[in-house]
């Protein structure tokens, strides 16, 4: 079937895909939600959490355990008060900064790694690659909370401690994966191609396959983040991860447990701002998938969606 | 008027995507009756694939629509039917067997239960269901029908499971068969067999076959008529021989014109310089020997066509000479150098002077590159060819050379057809200015009306620049006016060599014979007495 | 497939020794073991008398061949608290963990299963996209959240169950269904895509040209095939509800292995944490194994 020659809008092909993209999350309101929320809270706690840290630390302990709702009060406050009297809607805003950089630091930390370990054991000699594959049996053989807490009985739960932990737990994921789709893309033609007109292991690797496994590693860390955010979470609620006076939604939680019955308000805002988060990134991530597998592709692609 | 077994009505079917309505079939009309062999000739994106699936169903809605016409089985509109009839009507009366056996058969189920399960459906029980399929399985010609029906898909050869298929398929003993390019997976001589009980099945039965193909020749060898599609359209409709003979439409002139095989024999080589000395490669994966001592020359200037099935080695032997792999034993020479114990910078240089067309464009360019930079990715790795400066110019010129405007070179793959995609391949490869392009398989993934165009490509730039070609190919008739000399290949041998003529005229190895009478012909008179010279040597082998 | 399982045991066992030695390693990271098995009071010569005892001044060969030996021998030391063998408590322990896992999972399983299958089957439909909904809600909760909130509606607010402890079938109903709701989330998630991948597939079309019904396409031909990526998340997923056991166990007072590893840690009962990290390491490999041989049964492109 013969194609039309080069059009005006062909030409402007970059521009093209971009709005394609922005048209397809469009049509899927769910995942058009989770971006816009991730975008707000992004800017919540790159600007807002700085804005608000004053407020967020200075105790008041007339407004000690101060229920929420109350709109007489300061718009600050609608959320309530924890028990030292500090609004939970500046806190939540803190605690956002430590909670997302921690789960940024450790999923920007094991992607690379894991990737790159990935790609050499998909790409080069049998002996490396069944070396690393061996190690990242083992850490996978372990739940991953279950080995941060070990560690971080044995060393110092500082910030640096807790990314490193959380990183290194998640790296066979990024590793398992960038590793099946090397194996999978090398036997493909256009590698073939390349090395018959000379490329170097290198070049293959970085210019041609690395390009195609991004997208795939790109939806696993979406994933991976919220995964990484409910770890932490864990660990702070359980006493071993951030200790105050850093603050993380998952510490928040922990620190509202004592007064469920009373002051139900402290554990539940800071546990909702979690779920909403966890929940956009899944939500994303699975736009993402449906988006970047040409097969399910047309689902997204069509108009008005009729039964089977 | 007596109604027809199956009656197609200005059927229309569109396809909903982002980039607005497809129309797959606009307007199709047909008819079968009973006994009769019809197939539909059209190329790939004709709608011959959708007109057949709407017969049994089979079209994903979403995001397909069938929009308007009816389909009459026996006087009965399908479209009207409650679902439970119409799922009934299927494998019972109306049966289809596809195009790539492998993906259509269920991996994890052994295929006995497969086959039994047609028959289940319908109402037989478990006992006679079990001694059907093994006189089904015997039927298709699976020798040691016990043991068969209990081994999985993956465990038989393509031929094999083609034949399963058929079995699966005739067992309700349905009134129409269809088949979806029943044969394009599978080797010539396999490909002459499948038809051959498709035929002698239809002929006994009395069943009506619906045979969809893109094949000129497998028309001809098996259908009484033959409609042709192109663009969801019913372009020309009559019987085989009208259509062949006297063809009216523009479409099918192009079409049978294009069928390859009628070109004049080349008259060979005079030059007496090998440029590369092939001697005695031998290659093994494990156990399984894939060359034994494989040795030919190729001289300067000529075009060598090394035709084999699957299995033949005729692609390991291309992957050995490029080093994509590496041989067991054997060597090489290039330019007094063997080829083959080059050191990585030595063999850095020499790749310049061998490149290689591979099969598949769509997957031989890698989809995120554009034209720009799949054609100067040479340069990139070998920088001391052409300055930086020159490339733009250096990639226009090619494209022009190989028949493409220059303006596609910030075009992206996906945005090209087949056959404009197979000329960018071809300008890559001349990017280095090699003496040698190797071809593997370079036209078989390309419709046929495209393939007569890259080959008449290949032919104007051996002349142009001078180049000598290794070109590989499953099927002799391809390579029939083409190649100066030809190497017919099996089971990692070579069986016969020889000039173009010789080889096609006077083949002296039985395997050739075989092979030679295995391709189909798409002139009906000429392919019946192929397929009778068959039979006589068959009956005679037997 | 003999020759695959003896493949299998031998990585399995020598990703285990790879634990167990860097297990090794990580205890004398710490520079001074006897710190982390002593109370953090003990005096000085009690900490020197600890590692005459248990030879931790002798070199490092001979300290790594008697740790292995002892592992071997599953002899981890004495629990401090428990005044008993470390590897009694963590195989009590052990028990009520693998009770409350293996309940669980099969929920999730079977449910995941079927759910996943009918909304992949009517795709885009009402049902799928309440599913899909629900499953990543649930998929995204975190489950220490949803223990103490469910605790809160339930034990106290309606006062229908207990909030901690063992003993009667009510125990059970509130750990279960809190573990159950993450890895149920996720699975069923993964069902339905590979559903949805497999129902494209021509096999299914093949199916149908037959004339076979809807439930069978779903249930017989599609699900075995979809079953081959669910299977090895299923297994990740078994391995990770240790962790949501931890949680669990816990916030529920349930005497599991998981609540003993938080309770020694923060008693610095080291002796048990060792042991509940081999013992944990061994049951996860052994299920890996067992997963394994479960992929070659439903694939006989494996076997044969």
């Amino acid at each position: 079937m013969a194609k039309s020659p080069p059009t005006a809008k062909d030409n402007n092909t970059r521009r093209f895909v971009f709005n394609a993209w922005l048209l397809m999350l469009a049509r899927d309101r769910f995942a058009l939600f989770a971006a816009i929320f991730l975008l707000v809270l992004v800017g919540v706690a790159l600007v807002g959490s700085f804005a608000l840290e004053d407020v967020a630390t200075k105790q008041n302990l007339r407004g000690r355990n101060a229920p929420p709702f109350d709109f007489n009060k300061d718009w600050i406050f609608w959320l309530g008060g924890d028990a030292l009297g500090r609004p939970l809607l500046a806190r939540i805003f803190l605690a956002s900064r430590n909670t997302l950089m921690i789960a940024a630091s450790a999923v920007s930390f094991s992607l690379i790694i894991g990737c790159f370990l990935g790609l050499i054991a998909g790409y080069t000699s049998k002996f490396f690659s069944h070396l690393i594959l061996r190690v990242a049996d083992v850490i996978m053989s372990f739940p991953s909370l279950l080995l941060a807490v070990i560690i971080l009985y044995m060393l110092p739960p500082s910030v640096i401690n807790i990314v490193v932990v959380l990183a290194i737990t998640r790296i066979p994921i990024y590793l398992r994966t960038a590793r099946a789709e090397v194996l999978e893309i090398r036997e493909r033609m256009f590698i073939q191609a390349a090395t018959v007109m000379g490329a170097s292991n290198k070049r293959i690797i970085f210019r041609h396959i690395l390009p195609i496994i991004i997208p795939t590693m790109v939806t696993i860390a979406t994933l991976d983040f919220a995964f990484v955010m409910l770890a932490e979470s864990s660990l702070s609620f359980l006493g071993i991860g951030i200790q105050p006076p850093e603050i993380t939604w998952g510490l928040m939680v922990a620190q509202g447990r004592p007064y469920l019955t009373t002051a139900w308000w402290l554990s539940f805002w800071p546990g909702l701002a979690i779920i909403l988060t966890t929940l956009s990134l899944n939500l994303l991530s699975n736009w993402l998938r449906v988006v970047l597998d040409p097969q399910q592709r047309w689902r997204m692609e069509i108009g008005d969606q009729k039964n089977g | 008027m007596a109604e027809h077994l199956l009656e197609i009505k200005d059927l229309a079917v569109v396809f909903h995507t982002i980039a607005g309505q497809v129309q797959a079939v606009n307007g199709v009309n047909l008819h079968l009756d009973k006994g009769e062999v019809l197939a539909i000739l059209g190329e790939s994106g004709s709608g011959k694939s959708v007109t057949a699936s709407a017969v049994l169903n089979l079209i994903d809605m979403p995001p397909g629509e069938i929009t308007a016409g009816e389909i009459r089985f026996k006087g009965e509109n399908l479209f009207d039917m409650p679902p439970a009839r119409r799922r009934d009507i299927n494998g019972k009366n109306i049966a289809m067997i596809f195009q790539d056996p492998l993906s259509y058969l269920n991996p994890v189920y052994r295929i006995g239960w497969q086959i039994e399960e047609a028959l289940k459906v319908h109402g037989a029980k478990e006992k006679e269901a079990r001694l059907e399929t093994l006189r089904l399985l015997e039927k298709v010609g699976i020798t040691e029908p016990i043991s068969a029906a209990r081994k999985y898909p993956h465990q038989f050869s393509g031929g094999q499971r083609q034949r399963v298929m058929i079995a699966m398929a005739l067992a309700l003993r349905p009134d129409i068969l269809i088949a979806d390019e029943p044969t394009t997976a599978l080797d010539v001589t396999v490909q002459a067999q499948i038809l051959d009980l498709l035929v002698n099945l239809q002929k006994e039965t009395g069943m009506a076959l619906l045979i969809i193909t893109h094949d000129l020749g497998v028309v001809a060898e098996v259908a009484n008529r033959v409609i042709v599609m192109q663009n969801g359209k019913v372009i020309e409709a009559g019987s085989v021989r009208d259509i062949y003979f006297k063809p009216s439409h523009k479409y099918t002139k192009q079409l049978i014109k294009a069928a390859p095989g009628k070109g004049k024999f080349s008259l060979g080589i005079s030059s007496s310089n090998p440029l590369l000395s092939v001697s005695k490669i031998s290659k093994n994966y494990g156990v399984f020997r894939a060359l034994k001592d494989i040795s030919f020359d190729l001289m300067e200037g000529e075009t060598v066509a090394i035709v084999g099935e699957s299995g033949s080695g005729k692609s390991t032997t291309a992957k050995i000479l490029l080093r994509l792999e590496n041989a067991n034993s054997g060597s090489v020479f290039y330019q007094n150098q063997d080829i083959l114990t080059l050191s990585d910078q030595d063999l850095l240089k020499k790749r310049r002077d061998i490149q290689m067309v591979f099969q598949d464009p769509s997957q031989s360019l890698n989809p995120r590159m554009t034209v720009l930079q799949l054609i100067s990715e040479a340069w990139v790795i070998h920088p001391d060819v052409l300055p930086k400066n020159k490339w733009l110019r250096r990639v226009e010129d090619l494209l022009e050379q190989v028949g493409l405007e220059k303006e596609y070179v910030r075009r992206f793959p996906h945005q090209l057809s087949g056959g404009q995609l197979q000329r960018i391949a071809i300008a890559r490869a001349l990017a280095l200015e090699p003496k040698i392009i190797i071809c593997d398989e370079a036209v078989s993934a390309l419709d046929v009306s495209v393939q007569a165009q890259v080959i008449s490509l290949l032919k104007k730039l051996k002349k142009d620049l001078g180049l000598s070609y290794i070109f590989i190919a499953h099927d002799l008739p391809v390579v029939r006016d083409f190649a100066d000399r030809v190497i017919v290949m099996k089971e990692g041998q070579i069986i016969e060599t020889g000039l173009a003529k010789d080889i096609f005229l006077k083949p002296q190895k039985k395997y050739t014979q075989e092979l030679l009478l295995a391709s189909l012909e798409p002139d009906p008179d000429v392919q019946l007495a192929r397929r009778n010279t068959r039979k006589k040597l068959l009956e005679y082998k037997i | 497939m003999t020759n695959f399982l003896i493949k299998r045991a031998v990585t399995s066992a020598l990703s285990l020794f790879i634990l167990v030695v860097l297990v090794f390693f990580l205890i004398r990271l710490t520079g001074d073991p006897a710190s982390l098995f002593l109370p953090l009071d003990a005096s000085e010569e009690a900490k020197e008398k600890f590692r005459d005892l248990n030879g931790l001044n002798d070199p490092i060969l001979h300290q790594f061949f008697q740790y292995f030996s002892d592992l071997i021998r599953l002899d981890f030391g004495i629990s401090l608290r428990r005044a008993e063998p470390a590897i009694d408590s963590v195989l009590r322990g052990f028990k009520w963990t693998l009770q409350l896992a293996a309940i669980t999972m099969s929920l999730v399983a079977s449910l995941a299963i079927i759910i996943g299958s009918i909304a992949a089957f009517r795709v885009g439909g009402f049902f799928d996209r309440i599913v899909t909904f629900f499953s990543l809600i649930g998929a995204s909760a975190p489950d220490f959240w949803i223990a103490i909130v469910a605790i809160v509606v339930f034990s106290v607010g309606l006062g229908w169950l207990p909030t901690s402890g063992t003993g009667t079938v009510f125990h059970w109903v509130l750990p279960i269904s809190v573990l159950f709701i993450r890895p149920f989330g996720l699975i069923l998630q993964v069902v339905r895509g590979s559903m949805l991948n497999v129902l494209s597939a021509g096999y299914i079309k093949t199916a149908r040209a037959k004339g076979v019904k809807d439930t069978a396409i779903v249930f017989v031909h599609g699900l075995r095939n979809a079953m081959l990526p669910v299977i090895t998340v299923i297994g990740d997923q078994a391995a990770g509800i240790l962790n949501g056991a931890v949680i669990v166990e816990t916030i529920f007072g349930f005497p599991g292995v998981g609540k003993l590893m938080i309770d020694s840690i923060l008693q610095r009962d080291f002796a048990v944490v060792l042991a509940s990290i081999i013992i944990t390491a061994v049951a996860i490999f052994v299920m890996n194994i067992l997963i394994d041989i479960i992929y070659a049964i439903l694939d006989p492109r494996i076997r044969y």
